[in-house]
C-alpha cells in the first residue's frame, strides 16, 4: 500500500510517519512543499492520502482527484457512510483521508485510527509546548516584578515575593497576573525592566 | 437563554456579515450566541458542516448545489436561506499579460479585453504553452463567471486555456512563480498580489455580471428545520450587520475588526479597499472607485432568488459536461429558500420581493419592482454580453450556451 502524507508541518508529518511505519507492507511518502504538490502526488500514485484539515491546498487536491484521468484515483474518505464514527474522529483530530476506490475497509480502518491517534498525540505535544512556554513567561514576569519591588522599596527578595503573593490573595488573582500588572505599571511610569 | 450557532468561514472579506453580526451585538440582540469557526479550505468548511462541527457555513454558492446533487461525494441536501453577498471578486493577471490585453490600464471593457485575450490565448496555445487561469474552487462563482466571460469572448475553457484551482492565500505566489497567468479570486487576495507587484487587476466580476450571486449562508436541510427559529434570528442579525457594513462611517472600524487574527488575519488598509469599493489596480497606481464591487445589502441583496440557483445549475451542466435533467434542476432550485428569508423578515419593514424568481440580466437601468410592502428599485443587473437568463426555459438557455 502506498501512503502519501501531505502536511505543511514537517514535524507533524514526521510524527505521523513514525506511527505508520509499524504497519506491514506500507510505503510512505511525505510531501511538505505545496509547490508542485499535484505533480508529486501524480508520481507517487498513492492508494491512500492523508492530509491535515488546516491545509489550504485541500481544494487543489480534490480538484486534481476530480479531473485526474488516472484509473485508480483516490476519493474523499466520506464515501463509506456506514463509518460515520471514524470519520467524525478524524475530523475531530484534524486529518482528512482520500482512499482509492476498492480498497477494503478492514485495511483502511486501522490505518486511519492510527493516523488519528498520531494527529491527536501531536496536538497534545503542541499544547504541552505552549503551556510550558506560558509557564516560562510567567516565571519571567514574577522575577521582574520582584526586582522592581526590591529596587524601589529596598526589600529583600523573600519580602518582595511575599508582597506579590499577599496582593494576589487579597484580589483573588494569580501571582503571575499581579506581577504582570507591576511590570506594566513600572514601564508606564518610565521605569526600565 | 441564548441559542448557540457555530458558523464556518474562510478568511475572506465577504465573510463580513456573520462576523459583524457577532462583533456588533446584532446576534446577541436576537438571542443568539455565535461561534465562528475559521478554516483554510472550502473542503474543510464543508466537512465540518456535513459532520455537525458547524451549524451553518459561509460557502461558495455552486458548492451548495453541487453537494445537494452529489457531485464528487454522496448527495446531502443543503439549504440556502440567505445570500451573503453579490460579486466582490476580480480578475488579476501577471503584469505582462495585463499590459498585452489591457494596454490602457484601468478597468477596461470586458468585450475589448476579451477580444485581445482571445488573440493572446491563441498565440500561447499555438506555442504549446496555453494560458493558465486559477480559480479558488471548481464549484465557485469565480469559476463560472470567468468561464462565462471567456466563452462569450470566443475562448473555449479547458481547450484554448487551462483553468486550475489555487488556494486564495497562495494566489500571489502562483502569479509570481508563473504557475498561473491570471486569477479570479475574492478580496483581499487581488490587492495582496497588486501590492506585491506580481499582479494587476484587469476586470471585476461585477463587470461580467452586474449582480452575480457570490457566497451564501448554507445549512444542512435537516439542521435548518431543527433550528428554524435561530436561523431566522440570524438572518435578521445579518441584515442589521449589512446595514452597518455599507455605511461609510463604519468602514474603517469594520475593516479593523475583519483584519483581526481570529478573522482574516490581514492588513486593515487592504481590507478597507474592498469594504469601500475602492481598489488599487496596479502597484503604485491610484485607488479607483468602482461602485458595487461588493454588494452586501441594498436592493434586498441577501434575498435568495431561485433564479440564481437555477443559473448556477445551468453553469454546472455546461462546465461539468452533465446532461440537463429537469429533476436535478428542480433539486438545485430548491436549495435556495426565499420562504425562510421572508418568514424571518416579515414585519420588520425590510424590503421583501413579491416574486421568488426573476429574469436575470433583464434590467438595463433602474427599475421599480413590487415588494410585499410596496415597491423597491432594482438597478441594472445585466451580463456584459447582454445575455438574458429566463428561468422558465433552462434548456433553451443551455442550447444557446453550449
Amino acid at each position: 500500500m502506498r501512503i502519501a502524507i501531505i502536511d505543511e508541518s514537517a514535524s507533524r508529518a514526521a510524527v505521523i510517519q513514525e506511527g505508520l511505519v509499524a504497519i506491514d507492507d506500507c510505503e510512505i511518502f511525505v510531501v511538505t512543499d505545496r509547490r508542485g504538490l499535484v505533480a508529486r502526488i501524480g508520481e507517487i500514485a498513492p492508494d491512500i492520502v492523508l492530509m491535515d484539515l488546516g491545509n489550504p491546498s485541500r481544494d487543489v487536491l480534490e480538484e486534481y482527484f476530480a479531473v485526474s484521468r488516472a484509473l485508480a484515483r483516490p476519493i474523499a474518505m466520506f464515501v463509506d457512510e456506514s463509518d460515520d464514527e471514524s470519520i467524525a474522529a478524524s475530523i475531530d483530530a484534524g486529518v482528512s483521508a482520500y482512499v482509492v476506490d476498492g480498497l477494503s475497509a478492514h485495511r483502511i480502518r486501522p490505518l486511519l485510527d492510527l493516523a488519528v491517534r498520531r494527529f491527536n498525540a501531536f496536538a497534545r505535544l503542541q499544547s504541552d509546548l505552549a503551556e510550558a512556554k506560558g509557564k516560562l513567561a510567567e516565571r519571567d514576569a514574577i522575577d521582574q516584578a520582584k526586582r522592581i519591588l526590591m529596587d524601589s522599596r529596598g526589600m529583600p527578595e523573600p519580602a518582595a515575593y511575599a508582597e506579590l503573593r499577599k496582593a494576589a490573595m487579597n484580589q483573588g488573582r494569580r501571582i503571575a497576573e499581579i506581577a504582570e500588572a507591576v511590570v506594566t505599571a513600572h514601564q508606564l511610569l518610565g521605569g526600565k525592566v | 437563554m441564548s441559542t448557540e450557532l457555530a458558523i464556518g468561514f474562510l478568511p475572506l472579506v465577504d465573510a463580513c456579515l456573520p462576523i459583524l453580526a457577532l462583533e456588533h451585538g446584532f446576534a446577541e440582540e436576537e438571542g443568539l450566541s455565535l461561534r465562528l469557526v475559521r478554516d483554510m479550505s472550502w473542503a474543510t468548511v464543508l466537512d465540518r458542516l456535513l459532520y455537525g462541527h458547524s451549524d451553518a457555513a459561509h460557502l461558495v454558492a455552486p458548492l451548495a448545489i453541487a453537494t445537494t446533487l452529489g457531485r464528487g461525494r454522496p448527495a446531502q441536501p443543503l439549504s440556502v436561506p440567505f445570500v451573503l453577498g453579490l460579486n466582490g471578486n476580480a480578475v488579476t493577471m501577471r503584469p505582462e499579460l495585463a499590459r498585452a490585453v489591457s494596454p490602457g490600464g484601468g478597468l477596461g471593457d470586458p468585450r475589448v479585453i476579451g477580444a485581445a485575450l482571445a488573440i493572446e490565448a491563441k498565440r500561447r496555445s499555438d506555442a504549446g504553452q496555453p494560458l493558465r487561469f486559477g480559480v479558488v474552487h471548481r464549484y465557485s462563482s469565480h469559476n463560472y463567471m470567468l468561464r462565462y466571460w471567456l466563452a462569450a469572448c470566443g475562448i473555449r475553457p479547458d481547450r484554448d486555456v487551462e483553468i486550475t484551482t489555487v488556494a486564495p492565500p497562495y494566489c500571489a505566489d502562483a502569479l509570481e512563480s508563473g504557475e498561473v497567468d491570471a486569477m479570479c479570486v475574492g478580496e483581499p487576495w487581488n490587492s495582496v498580489a497588486v501590492d506585491r507587484g506580481v499582479g494587476q487587476i484587469v476586470l471585476m466580476t461585477a463587470q461580467i455580471w452586474r449582480r452575480g450571486v457570490e457566497k451564501v449562508l448554507t445549512l444542512r436541510e435537516q439542521v435548518l428545520e431543527e433550528k428554524r427559529g435561530a436561523v431566522e434570528a440570524l438572518i435578521r442579525a445579518m441584515r442589521k450587520a449589512g446595514e452597518h457594513f455599507v455605511d461609510p462611517e463604519n468602514w474603517q472600524a469594520n475593516a479593523a475588526i475583519l483584519a483581526r487574527s481570529e478573522y482574516l488575519d490581514g492588513d486593515p488598509a487592504l481590507i478597507q479597499r474592498a469594504v469601500s469599493d475602492r481598489l488599487r489596480l496596479v502597484q503604485g497606481g491610484a485607488v479607483i472607485h468602482y461602485p458595487d464591487f461588493m454588494f452586501q445589502h441594498r436592493e434586498a441583496a441577501n434575498f435568495p432568488w431561485v433564479s440564481q440557483a437555477e443559473w448556477l445549475y445551468t453553469q454546472m451542466v455546461r462546465w461539468d459536461g452533465m446532461q440537463f435533467d429537469p429533476a436535478d434542476a428542480a433539486k438545485a432550485a430548491r436549495v435556495f429558500r426565499p420562504d425562510i428569508y421572508r418568514s424571518a423578515l416579515i414585519g420588520t419593514g425590510d424590503d421583501l420581493p413579491g416574486a421568488s424568481s426573476k429574469v436575470e440580466g433583464s434590467l438595463g437601468q433602474a427599475t421599480s419592482v413590487t415588494t410585499q410592502q410596496g415597491n423597491m428599485t432594482l438597478e441594472s443587473n445585466r451580463f456584459f454580453d447582454d445575455g438574458v437568463f429566463d428561468p422558465s426555459d433552462l434548456a433553451g438557455y443551455l442550447a444557446k450556451h453550449p
